[in-house]
């Protein structure tokens, strides 16, 4: 294997490479985060006994397109007496962290350009994990930032109901990873899918099952999508934090939230299903185990209704925590012994 | 607890097999009425004009005072409604008017797309309901 491209030895390609790159996923994650919508109205129609969208265009597959167009065009309002600043840097605020998550996750081996190696990766941190942690710890600030700015009784509720929320789930979350690394010995994600490479029986979902039911439940909790939307309670709190929201900053909210299932989605499938690998090449089989993941979410919300905010916190606290902690002890008595 | 999930999920899975939605896309795909609809009115014709004999008895049922006709003869000394009008605003498509008739010539056909722009074309002249 040649040398590791980087930015000492040879700049002007590690850059193009990497701007390529970026751009590469970005807009991968931009069509499957439009069409996620699509999806999802015709799945959940389907479910519901309706049809979905038919009529923008074939099959209504325009229609993500017309929605963006129709929102775009809308009138941005901010009301008078809210924070304009935070107002303004809110939505920006849930969509960045939703984004650059997505930057740790490996969608493939390694390609040799310009006789250099360079990993399918957009940044190879030693500290994923962590990374993958405090990004989802900064979503919640837009929220909450949200939620203060619109000046709005409702919102602020959503705001605070989403930070106690990610409290409680995080931790949860968290400590399920910690039994992942805890067998491969890395925090890198590329590592871990080092770890997994060896065929699908070592795959951490086999090995890991609780920890994996634990992470794609709380996960679904850390990014408010149904049963856990309490933020957003359209029948109480009338959509919650972005209750005030309109236009594009609307939009954005929309956007970050499905880009948060993506990177979820992602992020499950390098930690358990052992990320890249599988029968096609490379970066396919990632992107069919996100829209498996994206299916299962989408299936769950046409099924189940919303919790309570009390069985959210029971949940959290005295079902969720205890089972992860548990299964920190396990893994560690079977890693010693 | 997770049988009752798992339930959940089954039935929603069901659902999303192909042949299970209960949506008409309505202007696409028209439902047939039912034999017994009370549609648009049609008043029917004889062998060359329409049946109707002019005797009154439609507009003195008619709870909603729609109809309006104006009986007239011809040259053989038949009575005929030289004029028969159907207001459709006011109608009410109960179809004692066609309960009334001793002769049927008046029916309900299964026309139900009656909207229009002016409140002139909801007033159905002679012409109209023979058609």
């Amino acid at each position: 294997m040649p040398e590791m491209l980087s930015l000492s030895n040879d700049p002007i390609l590690f850059v193009t490479v990497m701007l390529a790159k970026i751009l590469a996923v970005f807009i991968v994650v931009i069509l499957i985060v439009a069409y996620a919508t699509y999806a999802e109205r015709k799945i959940i129609g389907r479910m519901q006994t309706r049809l979905g969208p038919t009529m923008t265009g074939p099959l209504g597959l325009l229609q993500p397109i017309a929605d963006g167009l129709k929102l775009f065009f809308k009138e941005d309002i901010i009301p008078a007496q809210a924070s304009k600043f935070a107002f303004v840097l809110a939505p920006m605020m849930i969509l960045v962290p939703a984004f650059i998550t997505i930057a740790v996750v490996p969608f493939g081996g390694n390609v040799v350009v310009g006789g250099y190696t360079v990993p399918l990766q957009i940044a190879d941190l030693n500290v994923g994990i962590l990374y993958i942690l405090a990004m989802a710890g900064l979503g919640v600030y837009g929220i909450v930032l949200a939620g203060w700015a619109s000046n709005n009784k409702y919102s602020l509720l959503g705001g605070v109901r989403s930070a106690a929320q990610m409290i409680s789930y995080e931790l949860a979350a968290g400590l399920s990873i910690i039994s992942v690394f805890m067998l491969s010995e890395t925090l890198s994600l590329r590592g871990i899918v080092e770890a997994q490479a060896g065929g699908i029986t070592d795959w951490y979902i086999f090995s890991q099952p609780l920890a994996f039911c634990l992470f794609v439940i709380t996960s679904l909790a850390e990014v408010n999508r149904t049963p856990f939307d309490l933020p957003e309670a359209e029948t109480e709190l009338v959509s919650g934090f972005c209750t005030e929201y309109s236009s594009m900053k609307y939009a954005l909210f929309f956007m970050a939230e499905y880009a948060n299932m993506v990177v979820i989605s992602a992020v499950t499938a390098t930690l358990f299903l052992g990320g890249p690998a599988g029968p096609f090449p490379g970066a396919i089989n990632l992107l069919l185990k996100i829209f498996f993941f994206m299916f299962v979410f989408i299936w769950i919300r046409a099924t189940f209704p919303r919790v309570k905010y009390n069985q959210l916190m029971y949940m959290g606290w005295k079902i969720f925590l205890p089972l992860a902690l548990l299964n920190i002890v396990i893994t560690g008595a079977v890693v010693v012994f | 607890m997770i049988k009752e999930f798992i339930q959940g999920l089954s039935i929603t899975a069901k659902h999303l097999l192909p042949g299970n939605s209960t949506t008409v896309e309505y202007p696409k795909v028209k439902l047939e009425a039912s034999e017994r609809f009370r549609g648009l009115h049609r008043l029917v014709p004889a062998h060359n004009r329409e049946k109707c004999v002019a005797c009154y008895l439609c507009p003195t049922v008619c709870p909603a005072k729609c109809i309006t006709v104006e009986a007239g003869e011809d040259e053989n000394g038949v009575k005929y409604p030289t004029v028969y009008q159907i207001d459709m605003l006011r109608c009410i498509f109960c179809g004692y008017c066609v309960e009334a008739c001793p002769v049927e010539a008046i029916e309900m056909t299964g026309e139900y797309e009656l909207a229009n722009y002016k409140r002139e074309d909801f007033c159905f002249t002679k012409e109209r309901l023979l058609k």
